[in-house]
């Protein structure tokens, strides 16, 4: 089902204050969702990480927080979208411990822990989205 | 924003007061290593009581200040991460191993007081 769509934030992403930004935001407006504390502490942790991966390999992008509601549930969908230089093999940097920047490996396949629902579409070229959603119950 | 660090008698107590960006966290590393030196100190205490995220990005740098501060004779202890902090570290898949942690302030205290009298008494 096609989920409605509540009110939404961007966040332009090129340093890492901006990552700051985005998580306090996406925090922000998903509260209105009525998450609890511990559930947007997680929220905002999800959005730190695939902010990072703009900063750290896209140099620029955007994240764009938006409420959902599916009839029956409300959640927050975040959308991580850049023009960077894509990800050749999705399924290697969905594993842990897999990077080729300075970071660890655990943005991406963390990021997917901490949501419901996680997706990451990329094209070499033209650049990455990452699409997640967590719902409230 | 940088991170005040105030030294009490050995040690270094580094009070995060709001949320960090990247670049704040590489300068308080940068610092507390410097000052380990500057003050002599045998001990450091970070406060994350104020940070209500902690990424993968900061909990590794957590750990190199931790490591760092050691290969200079302090020992760190990270004290003040929050319950909701803590579960989504560990959702998140983080760990800060072999770093040391204490609930709080006093608490981290009493820990390095502890640590550095029975490294003096087995000299």
């Amino acid at each position: 089902m096609a989920a409605n769509r509540d009110s939404e934030v961007h966040v332009r992403i090129q340093t890492s204050a901006d990552i700051v930004a985005a998580r306090q935001q996406g925090r922000s407006l998903a509260s209105q969702a009525g998450f609890s504390h511990s559930n947007l502490t997680i929220i905002a942790t999800a959005i730190s990480e695939i902010a990072r991966n703009i900063v750290e390999y896209a140099k620029e992008g955007e994240v764009i927080i938006t409420l959902i509601n599916d009839g029956s549930n409300k959640g927050v969908e975040i959308v991580a979208a850049d023009q960077g230089p894509g990800i050749a093999d999705v399924s290697t940097v969905m594993r842990d411990g897999y990077s080729t920047g300075r970071g660890l490996g655990i943005g991406l396949p963390g990021a997917r822990r901490l949501m419901d629902e996680f997706e990451i579409a990329s094209e070499i070229g033209i650049g990455t989205t990452v699409t997640m959603k967590k719902w409230v119950a | 924003m940088a991170v005040p660090i105030l030294k009490q008698s050995q040690y270094l107590i580094a009070s995060i007061q709001s949320a960090l960006s990247d670049q704040d966290l590489l300068g308080l590393r940068d610092d507390l290593a410097r000052l380990v030196g500057q003050h002599r100190a045998r001990g450091v205490i970070i406060d994350v009581t104020a940070l209500d995220v902690l990424d993968s990005f900061a909990t590794r740098t957590l750990r190199a200040i931790a490591y760092m501060t050691k290969l200079r004779g302090a020992e760190t202890v990270i004290v003040g991460i929050q319950p909701d902090v803590a579960l989504a570290m560990v959702q998140l898949g983080m760990t800060l191993e072999d770093v040391l942690t204490a609930l709080d302030l006093e608490e981290g205290l009493a820990f390095l007081n502890q640590r550095l009298e029975s490294s003096h008494g087995s000299q």
